[in-house]
């Protein structure tokens, strides 16, 4: 098993997930808001087509979770509306 | 520009069952492959994370979840073989070059050069032949409140399932059409879900009219297995609501219930799945020629029998090509290799077609009972082109069915110029999950076939790359500037 | 028989614009258009309402721009208030950067002359140095030597417009016609038939507004338009909370968001569907030089599009001697011109005749005969 933080919640998540199965363990109510509306979002598809899952992972805003894998104190952050430029 | 490495025979991208099969087949007659992966391991969608219960010594026993007894099968092994065959084939040949978590963002077709990105930062890769096995997606299943936290589509839980152990906590509900509805059911039941319910929306003569479309002696092994799993997941406490109407999802920041025509259920998870259509955001960026798969209600790229596209160096095999399932797959991944060697002049036409033999019969048989599913599940015409206005149709830019319809209305033909109008297709998934959607609301409106209202072009970066990938190593600061 | 008064053959923002100019002179007018997949110059513009280095060499085109330029917030108002659409339009003034001692040279040559061919109208801009543009943009970078600022220059949104101006035509009861090809045209003066798609339509007006099509439609009615494909590749980003304050001729930021990086020019033939990684890794760089935060933001999308290019790349508006009543109207400005085509020119196009202050743009400015 793998710990890594999302939001501020450690989550331990098996080694070989994805960085979206963490989010969706961590039980957090939504990983990002839309840009447009603001409507909270969590992994829709976790296969790489809907990009529902963005998110901030390790600083870097706008990673689709799903397709990046879990590693040891990965912190993965939800997102509100755009990022910052 | 400095010219690159020498170009290898054959670019294979995706490493499922197509792109395995065509990897081992091709190195195997001697041709210099790449194959690239977006994955960390091979597999694809359907075998994701197989090799972790196989003992690999890369995995980690700790996550052992895909030894999960709640996935076993025969299934589940023939992938593990899959995966160690091109294991073996990747220590054994220098010829054969794998690059996992790679991703192809452009393709020039006439070049044969692949920009690839992988871990954030920009790659090339030149080919003489182009092997494209990127699989299926499901179909949208644009229903209202289905971009609420906690839906999800079913193949998101068979991979939460595979990689990570987990199932949903509390009453979930599945609904849909499709063996993979019953695989799912069974596969949380055993894992050990809550409640669960099956809202099957398949149409009540489904039955009737796919008996008529024959294939079921070929095919009477995989029938079996399909009513062997309804047997165990009744068995199991599935509750089965058949001929579901109207579904939708409801609740305020989160899912709190489905409700259907004269039905409601309280849940806290929903899964959704019509079934699983071509990928083919590559093939339609390329310009390739397409045909309307009327049986399947999707579009797919034209082929001939060994997977040549209407490009003279590109090829298709997998589900990208049709669906027909990871049998048919690795079949038609063996055809694509041997005729990219016939064509590279590895292979005369009589070795080629002599070879052909045994792939050409796994693949009649993998098909055979096609014709058979494709009847017994085709969409409903309200999961194509939903009839509520308020319903969102593309997720990304929060653009519903209503306003697609006004816009076919003030003129917009196609999704094309309704993507230019209402910025439906211009988010991040570029389309993957509206265009089909919007090009039917646009034939609804139009009052025409759905293929007639034509579909949305995507444009590169395939996969999302960042400005500075683009840019690559800048120049020095006396350097001309581009 | 039905009344119509004009014909309008293109839909994207070169003919809208003219359509619904020509409503606002009170005629009843047909706008035929192509379908889902044309070559449309309309849905690949950069977006920018752009004065700053049109013109040189040509103080007509100078003019018409910055008339245009004039014009916009009153056609923006016009659209906002008939549709509700709004195009979006921002006129904060421009920069255009410059990352060599050599650029920023030519870029102050550009200038002057401009100033110098602006006659009574004047022509007012800024050179400025790295510490003056980093006051007025943030996170510059550190290549930048100097850049240049107009007051007149600004953005908007391409899309919107279409939008707007084709729902402003619509609901001012004109007659939009999709999917329809130009089949056969019989011209006689000041009486035009035209079949496409199986009806036939007849107007004492016919406007060529097809882009890069006018090319093969203007000799059927004593008309020549000399125009080639120029192509130009864009790349949009994921959206950004807001940053740049201004349009740069080279990158903006939309009303959505996304920033834009452009300004790519090539000879492609009429090839929009590749893009082409040399020419994007070319254009990025450019962009990360200017702003080394822009290289973290992901692509979306990249797409090419084909510039509307005549052989000296300025408009041309032509009326046909042979055919009175026959009007052409092509350039690659469709955005920065929306407002002079909807007020100035569709107003001649109404009153039957395009002013001689027009006639610099007529198309016998490419004869061999009268170039010496």
């Amino acid at each position: 098993m793998v710990e890594v933080l999302v939001g501020d919640r450690p989550v331990l998540v098996p080694a070989g997930a994805s960085a979206a199965a963490a989010v969706l363990l961590s039980d957090l109510p939504a990983i990002r808001t839309t840009p447009v509306s603001g409507a909270p979002r969590l992994p829709y598809c976790m296969m790489g087509v809907c990009f529902d899952c963005l998110a901030e992972i390790d600083g870097v805003p706008n990673r689709q979770a799903c397709m990046v894998t879990v590693a040891p104190g990965m912190r993965i952050a939800p997102q509100r509306g755009v990022r910052a430029a | 520009m400095t010219p690159g490495p020498a170009p290898r025979d054959l670019a294979i991208v995706g490493a499922g069952p197509a792109g395995m099969a065509a990897a081992v087949e091709a190195d195997a007659l001697g041709l210099s492959v790449v194959l690239i992966d977006e994955q960390p391991t091979p597999g694809g969608q359907v075998f994701r994370a197989v090799e972790a219960g196989a003992g690999d010594p890369a995995g980690d026993p700790a996550g052992d979840s895909a030894g999960d007894p709640a996935l076993a099968g025969e299934d589940r092994d023939s992938g593990a073989r899959l995966v160690a065959g091109l294991r073996a084939a990747i220590g054994a040949s220098a010829r054969l070059d794998y690059r996992p978590r790679t991703a192809l963002w452009h393709l020039d077709a006439d070049a044969g050069l692949l920009s690839t990105v992988t871990d954030g930062a920009a790659g090339e890769v030149a080919a003489r032949r182009v092997l494209l096995a990127t699989g299926a997606q499901e179909r949208p299943v644009p229903i209202p409140g289905w971009t609420l936290p906690g839906v999800l589509t079913a193949g998101a839980a068979q991979i939460l399932l595979k990689t990570a152990g987990a199932v949903p906590e509390g009453a979930a509900a599945i609904a849909g059409q499709g063996p993979l509805c019953w695989l799912l059911a069974v596969q949380l039941l055993r894992a050990g879900a809550g409640p669960l319910t099956l809202l099957e929306t398949s149409s009540g003569g489904a039955l009737p009219r796919a008996l008529r479309a024959g294939g079921l002696w070929s095919g009477r092994a995989a029938l079996r297995k399909g009513v062997s799993l309804m047997r165990e997941a009744r068995a199991r406490g599935l509750r089965v609501v058949p001929g579901v109407r109207g579904l939708r999802a409801g609740g305020d920041s989160r899912l709190r219930r489905v409700a259907w025509e004269g039905g409601t259920l309280e849940c806290g998870t929903l899964l959704l799945h019509e079934g699983v259509i071509p990928s083919t955001h590559v093939t339609r960026a390329l310009g390739l020629a397409h045909e309307w798969d009327a049986g399947q209600f999707c579009w797919r790229p034209r082929l001939d029998a060994w997977g040549a596209t209407s490009h003279p160096a590109i090829a298709v095999a997998g589900d990208g090509g049709g669906i027909g399932g990871w049998e048919a797959a690795v079949a038609a991944g063996r055809l694509a290799a041997l005729d990219a060697a016939y064509r590279l002049g590895r292979l005369d036409a009589a070795a080629r077609d002599a070879r052909a033999a045994p792939p050409r019969a796994a693949l009649r048989r993998a098909l055979a009972l096609r014709p058979f599913l494709d009847r017994l599940y085709a969409p409903s015409p309200a999961v194509l082109a939903p009839p509520d206005d308020a319903t969102v149709v593309c997720r990304c830019e929060e653009v519903t069915a209503g306003q697609v319809r006004a816009a076919a209305r003030l003129g917009a033909t196609g999704p094309n110029q309704v993507k230019a109008f209402l910025r439906a297709g211009m988010g991040p998934c570029q389309g993957r999950l509206c265009g089909t959607t919007v090009a039917a609301l646009v034939a609804g409106a139009r009052g025409i076939p759905v293929p007639a209202a034509g579909v949305l072009r995507p444009r590169a970066p395939y996969r999302p790359v960042t400005v500075g990938a683009l840019a690559g190593p800048l120049p020095e600061a006396d350097d001309p500037i581009g | 028989m039905s009344a119509t008064d004009a014909i309008v053959v293109g839909g994207g923002l070169v003919g809208v614009a003219i359509a619904h100019g020509l409503q606002r002179q009170g005629l009843a007018v047909a706008l035929l258009d192509e379908g889902d997949v044309a070559h449309r110059a309309s849905r690949g513009n950069f977006g920018l309402v752009w004065v700053q280095s049109k013109g040189i060499g040509a103080p007509h085109y100078q003019r018409w721009t910055r008339d245009s330029a004039a014009e916009w917030p009153a056609l923006a108002a016009t659209l906002r208030e008939a549709t509700g659409i709004d195009p979006a339009l921002h006129q904060p003034g421009g920069v255009t950067l410059c990352l060599s001692e050599a650029e920023l040279a030519e870029r102050a040559e550009s200038l002057a002359r401009l100033r110098r061919e602006s006659g009574n109208a004047g022509y007012e801009y800024r050179l400025l140095d790295p510490a003056a543009l980093r006051e007025m943009l943030p996170g510059l970078g550190p290549r930048v030597v100097g850049g240049s600022y107009t007051p007149y220059d600004g953005h908007a949104s391409p899309l919107h417009l279409l939008r707007a101006l084709h729902t402003a035509f619509r609901d001012a009861g004109g007659a939009y016609h999709p999917n329809t090809t130009v089949a056969t045209l019989r011209p006689a003066p000041h009486d035009f038939a035209v079949e496409a798609a199986g009806t036939t339509l007849r107007a004492p007006r016919l406007v060529l507004a097809a882009g890069l099509g006018n090319a093969a439609l203007a000799p059927l009615v004593g008309l020549s338009a000399p125009l080639r494909p120029e192509r130009g590749q864009i790349i949009v980003t994921e959206r950004a909370a807001p940053v740049l304050p201004m349009p740069l001729v080279n990158i903006r930021q939309t009303g959505e968001g996304s920033l834009l990086i452009g300004n790519s020019a090539e000879e492609a033939g009429f090839d929009t569907l590749t893009q082409s990684p040399p020419v994007l890794r070319d254009m990025a760089r450019r962009a990360v030089l200017c702003f080394p935060w822009i290289a973290g933001l992901n692509v979306v999308r990249a797409w090419s599009a084909l510039r509307v290019m005549s052989p000296d790349g300025r408009p041309i508006y032509d009326q046909s001697e042979r055919f009175p009543g026959a009007f052409l109207a092509t350039c690659h400005s469709g955005v920065t011109l929306a407002a002079a085509h909807a007020r100035l020119l569709a107003p001649m196009i109404a009153a039957g005749a395009l002013t001689t202050a027009m006639s610099p743009f007529g198309a016998g400015r490419f004869d061999v005969q009268n170039a010496a």
